[in-house]
């Protein structure tokens, strides 16, 4: 029997992954934003748990503008990594370095 | 309540909303042609919102089921942010026309548009769902207009850099929102406060706490308090100046006023819980905007830093609590804006003799002698900003540790201003290179009227003369305020 907890569980591993995501990848810019969708989906993940747990629909309505709001932010993404990479030649973490301080 | 009436009280959001489809469907017709026109049409529909405010979308109270409150508190956070959003918009024509490689495009005010009615919806989230959309539609402007000079690397890292932490950013406060909605079992503030008071023990105890250190987390991202501070200077810094300005008041005013209302409204009854989680953002923020100002040499950079130690202060009134607390922390967030919109003022006045923007805090040695009068301005905001009495910005310090010593936290608010005069140092650096250093060479002249004007205009409103307004400013915060309880 799968229970809350399981979803729970699964969820919070996918965060934490994907919080990793961001902060120790040294290589690609592109995996940050897949990492970002991991933590957006995780989040989804336990909206729909708790909405079917709860016999509550606002959560999977919530879910639905989660995604939504998902697929706005990757196109935005996509596009300043394009502009960046026009202008830098290298899509590479290590050298987003213009500014320090 | 009929459809009609609530309507009615969203007005502002529906003027801008309608207006900014209208303008993007110009802009992509009428092309480089017409940025003017889309200029001066969205000026003119943030002054029709600003006129809409005083309608019942001040006074209406709760509408569409909660999801979203027309109150005095709401109308208040909205006059600053639709000030800050028309300056930004009137001050880019002429930062665009003087730096070479990107032209200011039509589509610059429809994006400041497009986050002005985000912004309005955080201020006026009665609800986690629309507090969340109406922040991604700010933040998803916010990413665009940081990169918006696309030939310069600066700018296009800075929206890189943007976009990435404040999507986590994002993704944090969601991880806690849902959270929130499992334990709570609603996303309504209202209900969430019931479940607060209600869950005192148990698993729903546990989880509501988690809930409430994300959403709080994801919170201090949006305000850049510290540790979520990091962004802060580098997109300041990269970003375009007159987006920058914009970056330092609006979306500060929306994201504290936002923060304030989930507080009070959602969390009131966990106050204990969260009292700790601002009380030490705001200290860190004091202290580390402070400290890490003194050795920065670009005036931006500056600038970033001094806004992590005002949103410092401004959490101070948040820890408070209770009406004057929140009071205070409007009042606060008013002034701020002022004063660091005066400051971006002068920084888009700072420009060599080609007419390329200077940013180095060496290039203003000996203004006093060059530009009197820009000096005078520079400094009076300075002296503001570091919080010297006569000036406003010493009022709103004042009101805020006023509030933390009558709500009990004597020693909190001891720290905050014995960490005020750290930050001091740095202001009053500035002061002493305008006044005292051997002069550098002279920005080139030719004040443009409309950054002239309104550089006046906020020096004026912060220096004494601004104690005219300082009492109807005190009443109507402490009206928005009550608006809240």
């Amino acid at each position: 029997m799968i229970t809350l907890t399981h979803y729970l569980v699964v969820s919070a591993i996918l965060f934490t992954m994907g919080v990793l995501g961001i902060f120790m990848n040294r290589k690609n810019l592109i995996v940050i934003l897949m990492a970002i969708e991991l933590i957006l989906l995780s989040v989804n993940l336990n909206f729909v748990a708790f909405s079917s747990f709860l016999h509550d629909l606002v959560g999977q309505v919530f879910a639905m503008f989660v995604l939504t709001v998902a697929a706005g932010e990757a196109a935005i993404g996509l596009a300043i990594l394009v502009i960046y990479f026009r202008g830098r030649g290298t899509i590479s973490v290590d050298d987003v370095n213009r500014m320090k301080g | 309540m009929s459809y009609s009436t609530q309507l009615l009280m969203t007005l502002p959001e529906l003027v801008l909303a309608a207006g900014s489809i209208v303008l993007m469907l110009v802009a992509a017709w009428g092309g480089q042609a017409s940025t003017k026109l889309v200029s001066w049409a969205s000026v003119a529909l943030l002054a029709g919102a600003g006129i809409a405010l005083a309608g019942p979308s001040s006074t209406g109270g709760a509408a569409f089921g909660g999801l979203y409150h027309a109150d005095a508190f709401s109308a208040f956070a909205k006059v600053a942010i639709y000030v800050a959003a028309a300056v930004s918009i009137l001050v880019a024509p002429g930062f665009f026309q003087r730096t070479s490689g990107d032209d200011l495009r039509p589509e610059y005010p429809v994006l400041i548009l497009l986050a002005t009615i985000g912004m309005g919806m955080m201020v006026s989230a009665g609800d986690l769902l629309s507090l969340y959309v109406g922040l991604e539609l700010q933040s998803l402007s916010a990413y665009i207009l940081a990169s918006f000079m696309r030939r310069d690397t600066r700018s296009a890292e800075a929206g890189l850099k943007y976009f990435v932490l404040g999507a986590l950013a994002s993704g944090i406060l969601l991880y806690g929102i849902s959270l929130v909605y499992g334990f709570a079992d609603t996303t309504l503030f209202d209900g969430i406060a019931e479940a607060y008071s209600a869950g005192t023990s148990g698993s729903q105890h546990t989880g509501l706490l988690f809930g409430l250190v994300f959403v709080f987390a994801g919170l201090a991202f949006k305000i850049s308090a510290v540790p979520f501070h990091m962004w802060t200077p580098d997109v300041y810094e990269g970003a375009p100046t007159p987006v920058t300005a914009y970056f330092a008041s609006a979306p500060k005013v929306a994201a504290v006023a936002m923060a304030v209302r989930v507080a009070i409204d959602a969390m009131g009854p966990a106050i204990f819980e969260w009292r700790q989680i601002v009380i030490f953002a705001s200290l860190a923020s004091i202290i580390f905007g402070a400290v890490a100002a003194i050795g920065q040499t670009n005036i931006k950079r500056l600038l970033a830093y001094s806004s992590i130690n005002n949103v410092g202060f401004a959490l101070i009134g948040l820890a408070a609590g209770g009406e004057e607390g929140v009071a205070s922390v409007l009042v606060y967030m008013a002034i701020y804006v002022i004063m660091t919109i005066g400051s971006f003022l002068v920084v888009l006045q700072m420009r060599g003799q080609d007419g390329e923007q200077v940013e180095s805090i060496a290039s203003l040695s000996g203004m006093s002698r060059t530009r009197p009068g820009l000096a005078a301005a520079l400094a009076i905001f300075m002296f503001s900003l570091a919080g010297i009495p006569p000036l406003l910005g010493f009022f709103a310090k004042l009101g805020v540790f006023m509030a933390a010593v009558h709500s009990g936290l004597w020693i909190f608010a001891a720290v905050g201003a014995a960490a005020s005069t750290i930050g001091a140092y740095y202001y009053l650096k500035i002061v002493k290179t305008m006044y005292f250093d051997e002069p550098a060479p002279a920005f080139a002249g030719k004040t443009d009227l409309v950054e002239g004007g309104l550089i006046a205009i906020s020096a004026v409103i912060i220096s004494p003369i601004g104690w005219l307004v300082f009492g109807a400013l005190g009443t109507w915060s402490l009206v928005a305020a009550k608006a809240l309880f």
